[in-house]
């Protein structure tokens, strides 16, 4: 670990580093309490800390609370619609792979309306680190039931309680073609998080993080107030995401090989307590764009015209 | 024996049809690029069925090809009544006449196996379609295809098609090397043992029609010293796309659209470029947003039910004014529709099928040359006023193929590379030019420039706004980029004189067959004319003024409008072609159509006699007389 006085010298000798300033926009406009804020600040850490320009950052995202991220980040942004921010990631990486792409969404952004982009994209496994802000809730339309929301949550669309069981993400994830990044933390375990997206940011492909974090305003009562008394296991592996000692006042920690699909399959399929930590890390496969744009050379002009001109003849008479 | 009789012909159709599955495609193709390379102009049309694998032997099973064929360069459409039919068996034959689209005293070379087949059922529906054709007018040939097929394969159902195209070349007089030519290039791909058969095959054909065809035609070739291609206009487009300098075509399959990004999957790579197939319509129009956010070019290639699962999108490209193309290859609707046949139905759809108030460009291609060049015409729209581009085609346009001046590729635009050049730190997403509302577009990895696109409502910094006045001014800005284009607009060009009794106007792969129909109504002294509208929005100056000096205007149209003889239809309830109904809110004008959805191309004759109907109505506006004939009633 590094000393102070290393990383003042970092700080001060590196010409032209970047501080956490340079990533901030305006005055985020979530609410006091919403565990978006935190996510903020953790991605903020990892720019800085892995020292991106930020014009070489692209922040895309749907729509709802957690979507909004783009708009405080000094970065180049995209604001999309529901459930879309997927595709257009996949478009920003297939078109220049040397712009790194951060992908916020929420649960019902994600694994609801924009639940084909979802396994598609973990298909793909575009480059891209993907964070998705679960708080059991649809917030922004005003407490509406999610895939995630427990059995029995009282919504305005299931004023009873809800009648279906939620979906497990991480199960699903685990389950597709191409998955090479699975983890999971909260908002309330702030130094696990920051580490989980330093993890996510390292990691070469897409990157699938669900971070678990109560609203307080439509769920406070999510994830026992706010993961107080809420059960979790840490996952522990010296090539995993670290467990510091103060976390375990949280939970217990158990040996996890996140190498070992097999392994994370049955992970991820743990709800209680949740698993949190790298569930499942392949950083062997290749990505989408490394496959298709990285073998797309554009030719110089003259061979273009050449190659046209080739292809024009197949139809000539 | 004297030899045969050669007629010499200005032009002829001839139908080929099969079972699916039999290779009448296949042999329409390569009769097409023999006519071709002997120097005739063509058009042709596909006949398909709606399934892979019909049953056989029924009307419903019928699929191959129409093909024009003329002495002139320029075939612009599919013309009336076709005048040969080659149909390898008699259900075949029967579908062509009820599609109304054989001439009664065509020509008909059939299959003569069914007259002594085995099943008594096909003996007796052979007799019978016979039957019919002879008493039309039409003259029968039967000819032993299977028999003489038989001779070379074991399987005559991958036969008989090239010793079918040996019979037409025959007829047709023409060379027997270029038809080997054809041949060897069509099974180029394959064995060398399939490439000779299908030679041997095609030649046996050959040398069975020069010796016993008593009459054969000839269809003269017109000189020229230009380099001529054939394709279809998915093809077109494809190769258009390239030249045009797209990086991405991101799709999802759907008929009949996606024939082009075969064509770009198989040749884009070589130019630096790839075809992306999205897991759904929604995602490829959101990857090739991406992309083009990202600041390469990028296209989606889609048909109707896939514009319409692409309309989020489609805001979602006006409001961040990222520029974007989308090619729309129009297909029958609504819903599902007629998958594999025209239709002119997605106007409307295109310039207002968008959630809220979407100002978009929306062109048309009339051609299958045109489908070439347009794609670089809508790429420069999309860029330089950052704005969604919509390029309509069709089915008629996308199977078709035609033959037109091979595109000079010395002229393609060298590209510059990304222009990453920084810019000043208070540079603004959307710095708004307040008279033509055009902007500097910004992009990933220029330093300066960072700042967030939305959908929400925005100022000119992009930051998302509510408030009633910068929500009229963001409105105002996307909508003045249209009326800056079309400054830059001509009028369009008037086919005929400038002035007259009727005005036609159409848009799209309308535009030979409306054409051709006014041609021949002017050979005989009527005063009529036609206009083919490209820019659908913007639409094109000058309109009104060029409406004015016609005594009536009515659009021609693939798409539904009421018949004023229906029931209930008055001059209220009247639904009008989309085209029509565009032009009458534009220049408040009352303008007429002749709008219906036969599913096929209309033909030349049909746009005739609708102008006769017309010109004999009087000089006065048709639609008012017979709505107050209506109201009288």
């Amino acid at each position: 670990m590094a000393t102070i006085i290393e990383e003042c010298l970092e700080e001060t000798c590196s010409m032209g580093a970047h501080t956490l300033e340079d990533y901030e926009s305006e005055m985020p406009r979530w609410c006091k309490g919403c565990g978006d804020h935190g996510v903020l600040a953790a991605l903020q850490r990892v720019l800085r800390k892995n020292n991106i320009d930020p014009e070489n950052v692209v922040s895309v995202s749907g729509i709802g609370c957690s979507s909004r991220l783009p708009h405080y980040m000094n970065t180049y942004g995209f604001h999309g619609i529901h459930g879309r921010a997927l595709p257009i990631s996949t478009g920003v990486r297939l078109a220049r792979p040397e712009l790194k792409v951060i992908v916020t969404m929420g649960d019902g952004d994600c694994f609801s309306i924009g639940g084909n982009h979802w396994l598609h994209a973990i298909r793909y496994n575009i480059d891209a680190v993907v964070l998705v802000l679960d708080n059991e809730v649809y917030a922004l339309t005003k407490m509406q039931v999610s895939p995630t929301s427990p059995e029995g949550t009282k919504t305005n669309t299931t004023p009873k309680g809800t009648y279906l069981r939620p979906m497990n993400p991480l199960s699903i994830v685990a389950g597709m073609t191409n998955v090479s990044f699975i983890a999971q933390s909260a908002t309330w375990l702030p130094s696990h998080l920051d580490e989980t997206i330093e993890k996510a940011w390292d990691h070469k492909g897409l990157s699938f993080v669900r971070i678990l974090q109560r609203c307080p305003v439509f769920m406070p009562s999510a994830f026992g107030e706010g993961g107080l008394n809420y059960p979790v296991t840490f996952l522990e592996n010296e090539s995993g995401i670290p467990v510091h000692p103060g976390l375990l006042k949280r939970g217990p920690s158990k040996p996890h090989n996140h190498f070992d699909l097999n392994d994370a399959q049955r992970v991820a399929a743990t709800v209680d307590p949740a698993p949190m930590g790298l569930i499942y890390h392949n950083p062997e496969l290749p990505t989408y764009e490394e496959i298709r744009a990285g073998r797309c050379k554009r030719p110089d002009h003259e061979t273009f015209i050449k190659r046209l001109d080739g292809v024009l003849d197949r139809f000539a008479v | 024996m004297n030899g045969p009789q050669i007629v010499r012909l200005p032009e002829h159709i001839v139908e080929i049809v099969s079972d699916a599955g039999e290779g009448a495609q296949k042999a329409a193709v390569s009769f097409a690029q023999v006519c071709a390379k002997a120097g005739n102009g063509l058009w042709t049309v596909e006949i398909i069925p709606s399934e892979i694998q019909p049953p056989p032997h029924t009307t419903g099973s019928a699929s191959g090809n129409r093909i024009r064929l003329a002495e002139r360069g320029n075939v612009t459409n599919v013309g009336n009544l076709a005048n040969v039919v080659f149909a390898f068996n008699e259900m075949a034959l029967l579908s062509r006449l009820q599609a109304e689209s054989v001439a009664p005293d065509a020509l008909f070379l059939i299959d003569d196996q069914w007259a002594t087949h085995d099943v008594e059922a096909y003996r007796k529906s052979y007799r019978e379609v016979l039957e019919q054709v002879r008493k039309g007018g039409g003259t029968v040939i039967e000819v032993p295809l299977e028999k003489e097929t038989q001779k070379h394969v074991d399987d005559t159902r991958r036969g008989k098609n090239m010793f079918a195209v040996g019979m037409l070349c025959a007829l047709y007089s023409k060379e027997l090397e270029i038809l080997r030519e054809v041949v060897r290039n069509v099974f180029k791909k394959k064995t060398r043992k399939v490439v000779d058969t299908a030679v041997k095959l095609a030649t046996a054909g050959y040398e069975y029609g020069l010796a016993n065809f008593e009459t054969r035609f000839e269809i003269p070739a017109l000189p020229t010293d230009k380099s001529m291609v054939a394709m279809n206009g998915n093809t077109a487009l494809a190769i258009g796309a390239v030249a045009a300098g797209f990086d991405l075509c991101s799709m999802y399959p759907i008929t009949p659209a996606t024939s082009a990004s075969h064509v770009l999957s198989d040749i884009f790579e070589d130019f630096g470029g790839f075809v992306h197939q999205a897991e759904d319509e929604i995602a490829a129009i959101g990857v090739a947003l991406g992309a083009s956010y990202a600041g390469k070019t990028a296209i989606t290639i889609t048909s109707g039910p896939g514009m319409a699962l692409k309309t989020e999108f489609q805001g979602l490209a006006v409001m961040t004014e990222t520029p974007l193309v989308i090619v729309d290859v129009q297909r029958g609707g609504p819903s599902t529709g007629l998958p594999t046949k025209i239709e002119q139905g997605d106007l409307l759809h295109s310039l207002y099928g968008t959630p809220g108030d979407a100002p978009k460009v929306v062109m048309a291609a009339s051609t299958i040359e045109e489908c070439y060049y347009i794609l670089s015409t809508a790429r420069k729209i999309a860029e330089e006023f950052r704005m969604l581009v919509i390029v309509l085609s069709d089915a008629n346009l996308a199977t078709g193929q035609q033959l037109f001046v091979r595109p000079d590729v010395s002229k393609t635009p060298r590209r510059p590379p990304l222009d990453l050049s920084p810019v000043a730190d208070d540079a603004l997403p959307y710095d708004w030019d307040p008279v033509t509302g055009l902007s500097q577009r910004l992009i990933p990895g220029q330093p300066g420039g960072m700042g967030v696109i939305t959908s929400l409502n925005h100022d000119r910094n992009g930051k998302a706004c509510y408030d009633s006045e910068r929500n009229q001014r963001g409105h105002q800005m996307r909508s003045r980029k249209l009326a800056a284009l079309q400054k830059s607009l001509q009028p369009p060009a008037i086919h005929g004189a400038e002035e007259g009794d009727l005005l036609l106007i159409g848009w799209g792969s309308t535009r030979g067959t409306i054409e051709e129909a006014v041609d021949m109504a002017r050979a005989e002294g009527s005063n009529v004319s036609s206009v083919n509208i490209q820019f659908l929005s913007p639409l094109p100056p000058g309109l009104k003024k060029i409406f004015s000096r016609f005594q009536k205007v009515m659009t021609v149209e693939l798409n539904y409008s009421d018949d004023w003889d229906d029931p209930l239809i008055n001059a209220e309830s009247r639904r009008y072609g989309q085209l029509a109904w565009l032009l009458r809110a534009a220049t408040l004008i009352d303008i007429d159509c002749y709008a219906k959805v036969p599913g096929r191309p209309l033909m030349p004759v049909e746009i005739y006699n609708e102008i006769q109907k017309h010109l004999e109505e009087g000089a006065k506006p048709g639609k008012e007389k017979t709505a107050a004939q209506k109201e009288g009633n």
